[in-house]
C-alpha cells in the first residue's frame, strides 16, 4: 500500500529555482490596471485568482476557431470541439495523478462535486444512525451538503474540534471515528485560516475504519502538488477559478470503482446510453455524471490554466508564495493591535486578521481606496468564526504573482487605515 | 475620486467609537434583529412605543463603524418621534445613503454625515441595517432582516 504522508511530488527539486515573478506579472494583464489611481495590489486570490493570458487566449480562440456542442456530431467543428474538451480531462487527470481519464467529472465548482456526492453516493451509502466527520475550520460548502444529507437520511454530522492556532486536533478527531462513520469530508487547506490538514494521515485513520474520505482541495490545488493515488482519496473536489482558470467549471475527482457504484446525479442528455419511456441506460464514465451540454470552453480555459500552473512549476510556485506568507506574517505581526487568526505551523496562501478596534470591513474599504484588494468577512466559515469569538477577519491571499513589495503596500495601507480610526 | 473622509466623517467615527443608547433597553415592548450575512453584522433594535411615540430606543450588537454610528444617530435622531415619522425618516434616510436626494429636514441634519456612502454602494447595506431592523420592529416581524 502506498502511504500518503507526503502530497508534494518527488520530481520537487530540493531547492527549487526562484521564480521571475515580475515576467509572470506581465502574463496576466489585469495586473497592469489601476485602481483608484494606484496600482492593483491583489489579494484576494483565495475568493478567486486572476487569468493570465494563455487561459484568456484559449477561451478565445475556443469561441473563434472550434465551438460546437460535443459528443454527438459528427461535423469537424464538434470532432474539434470534443476532442479540445476531452484533452482538457486527460490534463486534469495528470495534474491529480488519477489513474484514468473517466475518474475526472467536470462540475461547476467544488461546491457542485460536494453536492454530487453528497446527494449520490450519500444517499445510497448513508443512513439512518451513520455518520459524517467534518471539521471545525470548513467552508459552508462543505458543511452544509452534509446537513443536507443527515436531514435526508437521519444521519449524524460530527464536528472534529481545532486549537486555537487553527490546527486540526488529531486525537479528538480519531476518536470521532466510529462503526457508523461512513465519510470523512475535510478541506486540505482552510480557506480562512491557510491551515494545511494533514489529509494523508487522515485519510489512512479514515480507511483503517472502513469510512470513505473526500477532500475538499479548492484552496489547496494553487499552492500543493496534489497526487490522488499516494493520498489514496476517495473523493476530491476543486474549483477552476481558484486555480487560475475561468469561473463555473471544476473537477470532482472520485475512484472508478465508487463512481460506477454510484446513480447518476441529475437526468438530461449525454448522461444516457439509450432511452425509452420504459426505461433508460445510463452512460458510462464520466459522463454518467455530466448531463447536458457542459462548460465546454471552460473545460478547455481550465485545462490551459493547469499547463500554464505545470509550466511555471508548482514547487517554485509554492516556495515562493512561503517566502511572501513568512514576510507577510512578520511584517504584520509588527502593526499594533493587529492579530492573526490563523498561525498553524502548516500554512499556505493566506493571512487572516483582526484590528483591535477597527472592523474588518472597514478595513477593507480603506484598502480598497488604495488599490489594496483584500476580503473581509467571515468567509462563509461562520462556525470557525464562532470559534475564534469573532465575527469577521480582514484576509489577504496569496497567488504566484503576489510579491514582498504588496505586503509592504498592505502594511501601509494598514497604517493609513489605522490613522483614519485614530 | 470619493474622499475617504466623505465615508469617514468626523461624528460617524465619534459615534463608531462611542455609540450612544447602545445597550438594552428594559421595558421594550418591540424589537427586532438585523443581519447582514455577508460581512456578519448583527444588531438588535429595542423600543419602547406608546401612543403612536417612540418612548424609548436602544440598540446591542456588533458590525463595522458605518452600521454602528448609524444605528447611534439613528436611537438619537428617533427617541421621542412618532412611528409615523420615523418611518418617514427611514425614506429620508434611505434616500440620502442612495444618492437620490439632498438633504432637507433638520431632524436630518446630523444624519447627512451619511450622504458620503452613496459613493460607497457596497456600504449602504451598512448604514441601513439598524433602519431596517428599527420598520422590522415597528411592523413586529418575528424573523431577523437580513440586508442581503
Amino acid at each position: 500500500m502506498t502511504t500518503a504522508t507526503n502530497t508534494v511530488r518527488s520530481a520537487q527539486p530540493a531547492v527549487p529555482a526562484d521564480l521571475d515573478v515580475q515576467k509572470l506579472r506581465a502574463d496576466f494583464p489585469i495586473l497592469r490596471r489601476l485602481v483608484h489611481g494606484k496600482p492593483l495590489v491583489y489579494l484576494d486570490n483565495a475568493a478567486t485568482t486572476q487569468k493570465p493570458q494563455a487561459v484568456i487566449d484559449a477561451l478565445v480562440s475556443y469561441y473563434t476557431n472550434e465551438n460546437a456542442n460535443i459528443h454527438r456530431g459528427v461535423h469537424t467543428l464538434s470532432e474539434e470541439a470534443t476532442e479540445s474538451h476531452e484533452e482538457a480531462r486527460g490534463v486534469v487527470q495528470r495534474f491529480l495523478n488519477a489513474a484514468e481519464p473517466r475518474e475526472i467529472i467536470f462540475v461547476r465548482g467544488a461546491t457542485e462535486g460536494i453536492n454530487l456526492v453528497a446527494q449520490t453516493w450519500g444517499r445510497t451509502n448513508v443512513g439512518a444512525g451513520d455518520e459524517i466527520v467534518i471539521t471545525a475550520m470548513e467552508h459552508h460548502s462543505n458543511i452544509v451538503p452534509w446537513q443536507m444529507l443527515c436531514e435526508q437520511r437521519a444521519a449524524k454530522l460530527r464536528v472534529a474540534p481545532i486549537n486555537d492556532a487553527g490546527e486540526l486536533l488529531l486525537d479528538e478527531f480519531e476518536k470521532l471515528l466510529g462503526p457508523r462513520t461512513k465519510l470523512v469530508a475535510i478541506g486540505h487547506v482552510s480557506n480562512a485560516l491557510g491551515t494545511v490538514n494533514p489529509i494523508g494521515k487522515i485519510i489512512e485513520m479514515a480507511h483503517r475504519r472502513k469510512a470513505r474520505v473526500l477532500v475538499d482541495g479548492a484552496q489547496a490545488v494553487p499552492h500543493i502538488a496534489v497526487d490522488v493515488r499516494a493520498l489514496d482519496c476517495d473523493f476530491y473536489a476543486f474549483s477552476g477559478h481558484k486555480v487560475y482558470g475561468p469561473t463555473g467549471i471544476g473537477v470532482l475527482y472520485g475512484k472508478a470503482e465508487l463512481l460506477e457504484a454510484m446513480p447518476p446525479y441529475q437526468g438530461g442528455g449525454d448522461m444516457i446510453s439509450s432511452v425509452t419511456f420504459e426505461k433508460t441506460i445510463y452512460n458510462h464514465l464520466p459522463h454518467k455524471f455530466e448531463a447536458g451540454t457542459p462548460h465546454v470552453s471552460g473545460a478547455i480555459g481550465l485545462g490551459a490554466a493547469i499547463e500554464y500552473l505545470n509550466a511555471v512549476g508548482i514547487a517554485p510556485i509554492a516556495a515562493h508564495e512561503h517566502r511572501v506568507l513568512d514576510y507577510g506574517t512578520e511584517r504584520l505581526q509588527s502593526v499594533p493591535g493587529l492579530r492573526l487568526i490563523g498561525t498553524a505551523k502548516d500554512k499556505a496562501g493566506v493571512l487572516s486578521f483582526v484590528l483591535e478596534g477597527i472592523h474588518p470591513h472597514d478595513i477593507g474599504t480603506i484598502l480598497d481606496q488604495e488599490g489594496i484588494a483584500i476580503r473581509t468577512g467571515h468567509h462563509c466559515a461562520q462556525p470557525l468564526m464562532q470559534r475564534f469569538g469573532i465575527s469577521a477577519t480582514a484576509r489577504a491571499s496569496l497567488a504566484l504573482y503576489n510579491t514582498v513589495e504588496e505586503i509592504d503596500a498592505l502594511v501601509t495601507g494598514l497604517h493609513k487605515v489605522q490613522e483614519v480610526f485614530a | 475620486m470619493a474622499d475617504l473622509r466623505d465615508l469617514y466623517h468626523d461624528v460617524i467615527l465619534e459615534h463608531s467609537k462611542r455609540p450612544r443608547n447602545f445597550r438594552t433597553l428594559e421595558g421594550a415592548n418591540c424589537s427586532a434583529e438585523g443581519f447582514n450575512p455577508l460581512c456578519g453584522d448583527h444588531f438588535t433594535v429595542f423600543l419602547q412605543v406608546g401612543d403612536g411615540k417612540i418612548r424609548d430606543i436602544s440598540f446591542q450588537g456588533s458590525g463595522c463603524a458605518i452600521s454602528k454610528a448609524s444605528a447611534s444617530m439613528m436611537t438619537q435622531a428617533l427617541k421621542g418621534k412618532s412611528t409615523e415619522e420615523a418611518e418617514a425618516f427611514f425614506q429620508k434616510f434611505h434616500d440620502v445613503v442612495t444618492g437620490k436626494n439632498g438633504v432637507e429636514s433638520d431632524d436630518l441634519s446630523k444624519l447627512a454625515a451619511f450622504a458620503g456612502v452613496s459613493e460607497f454602494p457596497v456600504r449602504v447595506k451598512c448604514a441601513t441595517l439598524a433602519w431596517h431592523a428599527l420598520r422590522a420592529a415597528l411592523q413586529g416581524e418575528q424573523q431577523a432582516v437580513s440586508t442581503e
